[in-house]
This record gives structure tokens, sequence and C-alpha cells, in this order.
């Protein structure tokens, strides 16, 4: 393994230079200044060429930067001012772009939007005031570099002081591909369905009749097939083809994070796949999600949960025993997952836990393609509800095979302990998380939107298209909106899959009906068949990058330009 | 076959041959070759070459398409059937296209049809390929294919598969009878060692009729599938 793996530990800095050393001193003295409100000046250096690396058992090229599969984990802190020189050195184009994070449109880093992008051998710096904190990642825009390996965490320290963890992990999650993205892509193309290697077969069909009778096993197969639809179609690239990652390694590379029975663990779990959504939990752990897209949340406690590409959560844990934890974070499609333990001894590793059976779409996941959706009112994520159990663990006719009942008893039963206690009363443990439980740490009260716009998501299966309003993003105009204007956007599922939808530059706010305490995402997940709606207040003047953050539905046309016009000066 | 024919068919091969480029925003063309059957067909009587292949290039709504099929008996040196069909393909439908084109057949007469037809995948996975033919003469004749997968694993699939060449009149410089000219129905079993490339076995039977003679035969069918 030629790749240059590093400390997962998060509180290491990328560079252990004498000067790094200087400023992090600096730096601490600056804190005062920080709160004066003169801000410091953190400077780093990326460097980004191609390496080859062996992950699958076969040498590939990837795009790294600083030689690391992840890249080197960014620590920021609030109020500072940074610059990011980054050099090419690479034979092609490449940017970074830096996720999640406010600034000026023209460091937000996607070619053709926001700036020209970084020509071969060439550097750009970045510039711009760190207005925020908390967990984030970066990653390449150009071409498929992203799903090629260039990507890193990003971890802004709070200028406010913040509750401390005895530990501070980056989890960060990906998927490797075994062929060259525009391959895989060229595959889709070709044949849509060429990764699902988890369709229902002549032996599923009998074993169907079996369980749900003759006629409704025939009318099921009848009702996907006029749609010339697949109800395992959950993933269109997927582990016959991935190796997931935590931290750039395999499973078998058995990752590890240390801890002390009764610390405080804060794990920072960010979903860098180029397509890969996980089911993560921890057997034996309740996890405190304090955070999710870098925001704080009233802590929520959860036994899993789903992320979609780009999110990130921050959550806690307080594992007592003294035995080594896993951290398993499933494909979504149980083709295959990410593997990591947290362990009292670096010795000590923790099993794989029995995967959770996989899942199937269902009719109602194809609700939105059948339109009457969009016209249901403030009925935001309709099928949430249905969808939870469609997707996370069984729904009625998989009945006792769901997430809660795959797990031992005993692990039920560790949860009585008196750490468990300790935990918000309130807040029911056993759980996966639902969007709808995410309540923002402090009130943002909003305007009530200027105006609405709907966006339906939409996607040609059989020629691997996809698009919003069924325009391609090479046929479409961009979305015009005005500075200052609150904008509403309803986001209507009309496919079978999962989209993850990203407006750089701006926030989203998610209407489930908290009011002000709406958690505000960079990334809102929409699930199949569903609407979403989201508020988001127009606040920075520029050309912004809108989209699925699938790489393959963004590339195909998932896309949109979204200018934030400044008023007229007269 | 002559040699002829088969520089010109490696030519047109090579032409398409053109890696899969990518261009900005959507724009992307691909190729895509696919050998559906290469496949060796026989019974006591009967030893035949049998090739079905096609080819596409373009984007996402025009493609420039490729298809030949023919058949070649190797013990007595003869093709039964060569053709070639270059056609322009517009997608009208998600599940649809619409072609236009031209047709040359090289054996067992040399003629030249237009073409239009509709290639695409039916509700319930009917995967469907259709066209006319319009001869010189205003004849006009049809083809329809249709096969289905049926997965026994995830790669082992036996594929049904049906054939009916039709014609509206009789044809006497084609030995053409109206009606049904040819019938056939497959079956045939793959294992997709890749998805890309499938060995497979299976049986034909073949119904033909013609002005000259009416016959029918069950045969055994060896080959394999390709693409890329
Ligand atoms: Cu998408």
């Amino acid at each position: 393994m030629r790749v240059n793996f590093r400390q997962a530990d998060s509180r290491s800095a990328p560079a252990k230079s004498a000067a790094k050393r200087v400023s992090k001193l600096i730096r601490g003295i600056g804190w005062g200044m920080v709160l004066a409100g003169q801000a410091l000046a953190g400077e780093y250096h990326l460097t980004i060429a191609e390496k080859r690396v062996d992950i699958g058992g076969e040498p590939q090229t990837a795009i790294l930067a600083d030689d690391g599969l992840p890249g080197p984990t960014l620590h920021w802190r609030e109020g500072e001012d940074v610059v990011l020189h980054i050099e090419n050195r690479l034979s092609e184009p490449t940017s970074i772009h830096w996720h999640g994070i406010e600034l000026p449109y023209r460091m937000d880093g996607v070619p053709g939007i926001s700036f020209e992008g970084i020509a071969p051998g060439a550097r750009f710096s970045y510039r711009f005031p760190v207005k925020q904190n908390g967990t984030y990642w970066y990653h390449g825009h150009s071409g498929m570099q992203e799903q090629q390996g260039l990507f890193g965490a990003l971890i802004i320290e709070s200028a406010q002081p913040q509750p401390a963890a005895d530990r501070d992990y980056v989890v960060l999650l990906s998927d490797w591909p075994q062929a060259d993205p525009y391959r895989t892509l060229a595959r889709l193309k070709k044949q849509s369905d060429y990764y699902n290697f988890q369709k229902r077969t002549v032996g599923d069909f009998f074993a169907d009749i079996e369980r749900l009778g003759l006629r409704e096993t025939l009318s099921d197969r009848l009702a996907w097939g006029e749609m010339r639809m697949d109800p395992t179609d959950l993933a269109d690239v997927n582990g016959s083809t991935y190796r997931f990652l935590v931290n750039g390694r395999t499973p078998q590379m058995a990752q590890h994070f240390l801890f002390k029975p009764g610390e405080r663990v804060r794990l920072r779990f960010i979903n860098a796949s180029a397509m890969t959504y996980f089911d993560v939990r921890m057997p034996g752990l309740t996890m405190q999600v304090i955070a999710a897209d870098g925001q704080n949340l009233q802590p929520l406690n959860v036994n899993g949960f789903r992320i979609a590409v780009a999110e990130t959560y921050d959550v806690i844990v307080q594992p007592q025993a003294e035995r080594a934890y896993s951290i398993f974070a499933e494909a979504m499609d149980r083709s295959g997952y990410a593997h990591a333990s947290l362990s009292p001894r670096a010795d000590w590793l923790a099993p794989v836990p029995p995967p959770t059976p996989r899942t199937l779409l269902t009719m109602a996941d194809m609700g939105g393609a059948h339109a009457g959706h969009a016209a249901q009112g403030d009925n935001h994520l309709e099928h949430a509800e249905h969808a939870e159990h469609a997707e996370y663990g069984g729904h009625a006719s998989q009945a006792g095979e769901n997430l809660e009942a795959a797990k031992p008893a005993a692990e039920h039963a560790a949860h009585a302990g008196h750490h468990h206690a300790a935990m918000p009363p309130e807040i029911p443990s056993y759980q996966t998380l639902d969007y709808r439980d995410l309540r923002a740490e402090t009130a943002t009260p909003l305007g009530k939107p200027d105006r609405e716009i709907e966006l339906r998501l939409t996607g040609d299966m059989r020629r691997y298209i996809w698009s919003f309003d069924d325009v391609k993003y090479a046929d479409a105009e961009p979305i015009r909106v005005k500075l200052g204007e609150v904008v509403r956007f309803r986001y209507v599922n009309q496919t079978m899959m999962n989209h993850p939808i990203h407006i750089h530059g701006l926030w989203q706010y998610l209407d489930i009906g908290a009011g002000a305490y709406n958690p505000k995402k960079h990334v809102i997940n929409v699930r199949p068949g569903t609407t979403a709606v989201v508020d988001v207040p127009a606040d920075a003047v520029g050309e912004w990058a809108f989209h699925c953050h699938l790489l393959y539905h963004m590339d195909t046309g998932m896309f949109r330009k979204l200018i934030v016009e400044a008023p007229d000066r007269e | 076959m002559s040699n002829g024919y088969r520089i010109k068919a490696a030519a047109i091969g090579l032409l398409w041959l053109v890696p899969d480029c990518q261009a900005q925003d959507g724009h992307m063309l691909f190729n895509r070759f696919i050998a559906e059957r290469l496949e060796y067909e026989g019974n006591g009587g009967l030893h035949l070459a049998k090739w079905d292949v096609q080819d596409w290039f373009g984007n996402d709504e025009h493609k420039l398409w490729l298809k030949t099929e023919g058949d070649y008996s190797a013990d007595q040196g003869i093709f039964g059937r060569a053709d070639l069909q270059v056609l322009y393909s517009r997608n009208v439908d998600s599940f649809w296209d619409f072609q236009i084109g031209a047709r040359r057949a090289f054996e067992p007469e040399r003629t030249f049809d237009a073409v239009i037809g509709f290639q695409g995948l039916a509700p319930y996975f009917f995967e469907v390929d259709s066209a006319l033919f319009v001869t010189e003469k205003g004849n006009v004749l049809g083809r329809l294919t249709l096969s289905y997968d049926l997965l026994l694993s995830q790669r082992l699939i036996l594929q049904p598969r049906i054939e009916l060449n039709l014609a509206a009149a009789d044809l006497q410089s084609r030995g053409v009878k109206a009606g049904v000219t040819e019938f056939e129905a497959g079956l045939r079993l793959r294992y997709e060692i890749e998805r890309e490339f499938a060995p497979y076995l299976g049986v034909d039977y073949v119904e033909e009729q013609s002005l000259r003679e009416h016959q029918h035969s069950v045969r055994a069918v060896a080959g394999f599938r390709f693409w890329y």
C-alpha cells in the first residue's frame, strides 16, 4: 500500500512543520484577538497529483491531495482568514470545493460556475474569512476527481467554547471504484442496471408466491414490469464494483480508534462517497447526534442513522465496557460495508456485525411519479414515515427482519446500563435518525418565503439521464433569485432513487414544522416518491452550483446554476 | 461472402471502435457494440455460423445505429443470409428509439431497402426490435424480434426469443411468399462471466416458407454474447 494514510485523530495537524507549530502557538495567543474581532490568517498548501494506489488488489490511478486517500484533514478556526494555496500537478484541470462553507462565490471552486478552474501546472490561492464552525469536507469538483480520491475532512473549531469530548475522531466514509469513473458512467449509459447484482430471480418469484400468495406476487411483478423498473434498484453503482472505506481503509485494513471506558468520544462522520449512502450503527452503543452538516443540534439519541452522500453527522458515544466496538457502515443496498473498530487496545478489533437484510423499494416509493404530490400543501416529507420502514429495516412483508429485531437481545440489555440514564430521558433511545427529529440548537427566525420554486427531481433510468424538471443541465437556464430573498424550494422526487440535494454557498432550512428550530443543512436528502421543502435565504451574491451530490447524477444533468443577483443600483 | 465485404465490415467496425468520449454538460457521446449472438447452430444435417451484431454511436437523443445479421453454412461454403442496416436513431421516449435508414442485403440476393422501425423496451421488460423494409419496387417486408431475460440467478439467464419475418405480398425476384417467411423461436441459457461476456447454450426452432420450399427444423445452438 503506497497510499499515505494519515492519522485518523483529527487533532493531529495536517503538516507538522516547525512553522506549523509556531503558527499554532500564535493562534493560541491570538485567541483573544479573535474575540476582539481581529481575524487570524491560516495558510495552507495542498498539492494535487496523480498517484497509483492499490486497494482492490490491482494498482489504480488516484487523484489525491498531498498523496493522501483521503487528503489531509484541515483544521481551521472560526474567525480566521484562511489562505489555501493549491498546486495542480495533474495533466488536467483541477479544483477544490469547500463543501458547506460560506464564502465569496469566486472562492467556491466550481469550474465553469464560480471560477476558471486550476490549469495543469498552475496554482490557485483561495482566500476567505471563516464564518462558521463544525465538521465539513472538501473535494474536487472537476471531472470525476472526487471519485478518484480527491477529498478530505475539514474541521473548524468554534470561536465559542464547546463542550469538550475526551476523544475526537474523523470517520470519513467513501467508495472506491475498481474502474475508471468514466468507464463506470459509460457502462451505466449502455446498461443502466449494469451494477445491480441483487435483482429478483425466478427463485425469488416462487419464494414470494409461497410467502404472499400467487395473486399478490403476480400483481407486484406486473406493477414493476409495467413501469419497467426494478425494486432492487437502490444504488446505481454499488459494492459489485466499490470498496467501502473508513478514512481510506477497507474493512480488512482494520481502521481503529482508541478509547478508555467511560470516555466521551466524538465521531465526526463524513460521507465523502461519490454514490453511496451508508446505514451506520455501532452495536452496543447509543449514538448521540449533536450536529448535522456542521450545525449543532439539540442532542438526539439514535441507534443508527443513514448518512446521505455529502452529509456529515457528529455523534458522541460513551462506551463503558472494556471491549472493542464496531463502527459499521453498510451500503444502503447491502452490497458491502465499511468497518472500523473503536477499541481500548490497538490489537483488539471488533468483529463485523451481521448485515441487516436487504430491503426493496415499494410502489409507494414510486409515488412521486404518479403526480398529485406537488399539490399536497404543507405535508412535507410526505412519505417519510413509510420510507423509513421501506428502506430502513423492513416493511410488513419483511417483518421480524428489521434493524431492531436483527440486533441481539444482549445489546438491548447493554443499553439499560447506567450511562444510558445520563441521556435526556424524553428522547427515545431506540430509533434510527429521521430528519423530522432534527432540531437546531439555536433558533433562526426566518422571514416568510418571498417566493416558492418547485423543482421536480427527475430521471430517465433507461438512458441514465438525471435532471431537474425533466431538463438536464446542458439544456437548462439558470435559476435566478434576488439577494435578500427567502426562497422556498419544494423538491418533488419523481424518481425511485434518493437524491442528496446540495446548494453551494447558501443554507437550506429544512421545513419539518419546527419553526425557528428547523435544521439548516448543506445537503438535503430527498427520498424516493417524497417531497422535501426547504427555505433558502439568498444571502450571498454570486453564481452557485445547485445539484444532486450523486456524482453520476450530477454529471448526467441533475445540476443547475443558481444566480443570486444583487439589487440594481440606481 | 466476398473478401470485399469482410474488409468493409472490418472498416466499419474500426470506425466505430472510437473510445467513449465525453464532452461537457451532458452532451456526452458513447459507443456501444453488442454482438447479441455469435453462435454455431446445427443438427444432424445442418451446420451454420450465425451472427447478430449491433453498434450505436451517439448521445442520449441522436444515434447512428448499425445492425448486421446473417448466417454462413460452413460445410457448403455459402451464406444463407447477410445484411447490413445503417440507421439514424432518434430517441422518442425513455424506452423507445425511432429508427430510419437503409438495409443492404448481400446474400442471398443483392438488394437495397429503406428501413423504418422502433427499437426499445416494452412494458414487462420485453426487448423489442421491429422494422419495416420497403424494397426498391415498393414492396413491404417486416421483421419483429422479441426477447426476454429470465434470471435464474444473478448471472445465469434464460432468454426466450422470437423472431418473425413477414412479407406483405409475394416477391418473385426474392422468392418470397406473402405471410410469415421465417419464424424462429429460441431458448438460450447464458452465463454472464462478466456483464460484457456471456457464453450460452440453447435450442432454436426455425420455420422457413418461401415460394420454393417450406422447411422447419430444430437446432442446437452454442455461442456467446459480447458487448462493450
Ligand atoms: Cu440524484
